[in-house]
């Protein structure tokens, strides 16, 4: 009796991921309160808090020059894009929380080190060149990602990621102009920004994650399509259409294996450096310590005020019904 | 006095982009009450003129229809052609109605 129940329940579950899979296929999107497979739930809460500790911690490298910009026109151009960085981090745990991720536990997860965040982020940011080579080639890098998932499959963050692709498009213009006119400026600036390209540019091919070869989830995420292109098509599309941008500029950029390639319609590129890259994805990178340290101080200093404002709301709650 | 809630309750945000259209859902937010929703949704939502008008509603507020109850709900109104002007004859030469 009891099996024959458990084996009913488990054809209907069967039949459900069989018509689940028939929406995907069909390009339906999946929203909040539709069924879906426990570890497409998962993968998906998974992949987008780690995209929305990403916008966070990512964060705090730029922020380390706001009061140190140039000029008032770079001073504005950092600031509001580090604001839109914050706004894209809670588009981001929105879409988790409508898959019924907790809020606190998933910020908590990230400050226990039990979450992962973009390894990029763990580098420091110390000329001004930097804040050049990251809204280029860091953004310019997330926007590759960012442009496909806008067709993924869950529905809050394909959404998120339209709103998000909008706002990113002038994060990389001004990181561009920024590297351009030190590029174009004395020899001091522009060995300021090859520098800043020499040590940006492979943490940059990082950021699309290990080769096809070693990410054994991206077939099922590519079923789901919660993942539109592997890592490596999108880190081929990245270095594609920044090279010719390194060339305007007047850069070279550091891989003497990098050559167009006329049969493949594409460059050929050097060796990345993955022990590096599961170094600072342990925990190991220049700035990791740091990182979490400021985000845990953040929450932990800020508590007060939460609290505070929370007593506030009651307490004004409780007035109005009193009257 | 009550015992403070761990966080702040969520909020939906719906955007009117601009006099004319209704507002539209955009996302949701967390804050401690509907004033400091409607003012860190006017930080996050409309920070390149996305809007003239604001609403919020506090998300466990919102009631919806079940997604698996889908086609009992709304399959009622598929074979009800004669709802649409299309299934109406006209003589030729009456011109647009
Ligand atoms: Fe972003
Ligand atoms: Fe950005």
């Amino acid at each position: 009796m009891f099996n024959f129940v458990a084996m009913q329940v488990e054809n209907d579950v069967k039949q459900m991921e069989e018509q689940f899979q028939a929406k995907i296929d069909a390009d339906i999107r999946i929203e909040p309160r539709d069924w879906m497979p426990e570890k497409y739930r998962k993968t998906l809460i998974r992949q987008m808090s780690q995209h929305a500790h990403s916008e966070v911690v990512g964060m705090l490298p730029e922020a380390n020059w706001i009061t140190r910009a140039p000029s008032l026109r770079r001073k504005v151009a950092l600031l509001a894009k580090v604001q839109d960085e914050a706004g894209h981090g809670l588009y981001l745990y929105s879409a988790c929380e409508t898959l019924g991720a907790d809020r606190e536990e998933t910020i908590d997860d990230l400050h226990s080190g039990k979450a992962k965040y973009s390894s990029i982020f763990n580098y420091p940011t110390i000329t001004w060149a930097d804040i050049g080579a990251i809204g280029w080639l860091v953004d310019g890098a997330a926007i590759v990602n960012q442009v496909a998932l806008q067709k993924t499959s869950y529905g809050p963050y394909a959404r998120a990621m339209v709103k998000i692709c909008k706002e990113e498009s002038f994060h990389q213009r001004q990181g561009y102009e920024i590297i351009t006119v030190l590029a174009n400026g004395t020899p001091a600036q522009k060995a300021m920004a090859q520098d800043a390209l020499n040590r940006w540019w492979w943490p940059s091919l990082m950021m699309f994650g290990p080769t096809d070869a070693d990410s054994p989830n991206t077939q099922q995420s590519m079923a789901w399509r919660i993942k539109r292109h592997t890592n490596d098509e999108l880190r081929q599309m990245f270095i594609d259409a920044t090279v010719k941008q390194a060339e305007v500029a007047g850069l070279t950029i550091p891989d003497k294996d990098l050559k167009w390639n006329e049969e493949r319609g594409h460059y050929d590129f050097g060796e990345i450096d993955w022990e590096e890259f599961y170094n600072v994805i342990k925990g190991n990178g220049p700035c990791n310590k740091q990182r979490i340290e400021a985000r845990r101080k953040a929450k932990e200093e800020g508590m007060w005020v939460r609290e505070a404002a929370m007593a506030y709301a009651e307490k004004q709650k409780s007035k109005v019904k009193a009257a | 006095m009550s015992e403070i809630k761990k966080e702040w309750p969520l909020w939906e945000v719906f955007i009117r982009s601009k006099q004319g259209l209704s507002h539209k859902h955009v996302g949701s937010l967390r804050a401690a009450d509907a004033k400091m929703a409607i003012e860190n949704a006017r930080d996050v939502y409309t920070r390149r003129s996305e809007g003239i008008s604001i609403w919020v509603v506090e998300s466990v507020n919102v009631h919806a229809s079940n997604p698996t109850e889908q086609g009992p709900m709304f399959e009622p109104s598929d074979d009800k052609v004669y709802r649409h002007p299309t299934f109406y004859e006209v003589p030729e030469g009456v011109g647009h109605m």
